[in-house]
């Protein structure tokens, strides 16, 4: 099989696993076995932003890997991280001559037997959500071409990842909007529990509910919860 | 075909029509479609919670009907996650909806396509379409109308992201339910008269909505002002 062959059945497989049941997980590290097969490299890791800002390791295609990816961000110095804040590619980098760009992290590399690294970053447009680094034995030089393929793999990463994103803050609005609607109909149902044992008005159990929840700092829903299993009586609101 | 972006394109520029978003969308839909009409219900895990809005005269009266009775296609869809598509009404339909079916039948509708807005397992709602010829959506209409679906739930989710975070409902969202708060009032009273749940409570008002041709909004305010009694002791349940 060619390389170009094997690059469109890579890429096929990417592009297969965004659709239908998205893992975020598995489909991550498909990239990094594919990315470390094509690009010649033994190992490579995955860094990713999470919605608040904060970098995490995601995925990694050996332990070596995930101890050096956690050790840049532990030390808040290495190829990935450089990757992440600039945007741009790090390539080539002889971990030997970068001793003193990334001291404890070009010495840490070496421990583990390897000479050579690339970051590759994970963006969309000025969006850069993660960067993902390889690590190489030898000294394996990526020409220009080799790096547009790991920046297509990257890039199909990139459009998955946020998909996904995309997809889990729907997933929390639906939910919100669920308990919302939830909510409105429980004080509703209360209401009318109370309005039945203990002859108050509509409006009145209301004001009950409210003040109870006010008093007691719980939301007004879990007052309603607990009048309608019967386990908050209007003496015990009363009591408030 | 139309895709959810444009669907969703087009509801924008439609400003000046003093229609909500909801209503909008159905108004597209059932030109786009060639329907005779179309509605969007808020439901949840406990079934219908109203209508959202709709258009055409026979889709505004089925769907409050569907409401009433607490059958129909769109809480079917709601209900099992998935599209209740009647392409032709038949004996068939009209003993899966003793209430519903002859009506919509009387009412001119040959064909109801009820579609479910949900995220994952989150129920959120259900698009109805109606129409006065039996036959099947083709492959493209019902792509078009799974889009509008899709646009729908966007809409929805836009309603409640503009309140969020919190418990707050969009005024578009609230008011279906707050036109109908007697009838959740009027379940949790119940549920304490009759001792029974809120479940059986609802089904007794709309039992009895439904036996004196009535609508279960004004039973509700009957029985919460004391002026009608449910016979509650004589309804057995029947599915157990």
């Amino acid at each position: 099989m060619t390389t170009e062959q094997r690059l469109t059945q890579v890429f096929v497989e990417l592009a297969d696993t965004l659709v239908d049941e998205f893992d975020a997980l598995d489909f991550l590290s498909t990239l990094t076995d594919r990315s470390v097969e094509l690009l010649r490299a033994e190992a490579a890791g995955v860094i990713l932003n999470n919605l608040r800002g904060g970098l995490h390791v995601v995925a990694s295609t050996s332990d070596a890997a995930q101890v050096l990816e956690l050790f840049e961000l532990q030390n808040d110095e290495g190829p990935c991280l450089d990757c992440f804040n600039s945007g741009r590619a790090v390539v080539n980098v002889d971990l030997e001559e970068a001793r003193t760009r990334w001291p404890r992290f070009s010495a840490r590399a070496a421990e583990v037997g390897y000479q050579s690294t690339h970051a590759i970053p994970l963006r969309l447009r000025d969006s850069v959500i993660g960067a993902m680094n390889l690590f190489c034995a030898g000294s394996t030089p990526l020409s220009e071409e080799d790096l547009a393929v790991g920046q297509a793999l990257a890039d199909i990463a990139t459009i998955g990842l946020l998909q996904e994103r995309a997809v889990r803050q729907s997933g929390l609005l639906a939910e919100q909007l669920q308990t919302a609607l939830n909510s409105r109909i429980m004080i509703e149902q209360a209401k009318g529990v109370l309005f039945a044992s203990a002859g108050l008005d509509i409006e009145q159990a209301f004001r009950l509910m409210r003040e109870y929840s006010r008093s007691h700092r719980v939301p007004i829903k879990t007052v309603a919860r607990s009048v309608i299993d019967r386990e908050l009586t209007t003496d015990d609101l009363r009591g408030a | 075909m139309r895709t959810r972006t444009e669907i969703l394109a087009a509801l924008g520029v439609d400003g000046g029509s003093g229609r909500s978003l909801p209503e909008q969308l159905c108004v597209a839909c059932t030109t786009t479609l060639g329907l005779d009409g179309a509605g969007i219900a808020l439901m949840t895990d406990a079934g219908h919670q109203g209508v959202l809005g709709t258009y055409g005269e026979v889709a505004t009266r089925l769907e409050d009907l569907q409401y009433e009775l607490g059958e129909g296609p769109s809480v079917d869809a709601s209900r099992r996650n998935g599209p209740a598509l009647h392409a032709e009404l038949t004996a068939g339909e009209m003993s899966l909806w003793p209430g519903f079916g002859p009506a919509a039948w009387a009412a001119g509708v040959r064909a109801v396509f009820a579609l479910p807005l949900q995220v994952g397992a989150v129920r959120l709602g259900s698009l109805c379409l109606y129409r006065s010829t039996a036959g099947h959506l083709d492959e493209d209409g019902t792509a078009t109308a799974l889009a509008y679906a899709d646009a729908a739930l966007a809409v929805l989710l836009f309603l409640h992201a503009q309140v969020s975070p919190g418990s707050a409902l969009h005024p578009t969202l609230r008011e279906p339910l707050d036109y109908r708060a007697e009838v959740h009032q009027a379940t949790g009273f119940l549920s304490v008269q009759a001792s029974v749940g809120l479940t059986e409570a609802l089904l007794l008002l709309r039992a009895h909505a439904f036996a004196s041709d009535r609508s279960l909004v004004e039973v509700a305010r009957d029985v919460l002002a004391g002026r009608t009694r449910i016979p509650f002791v004589s309804t057995e349940r029947e599915d157990d």
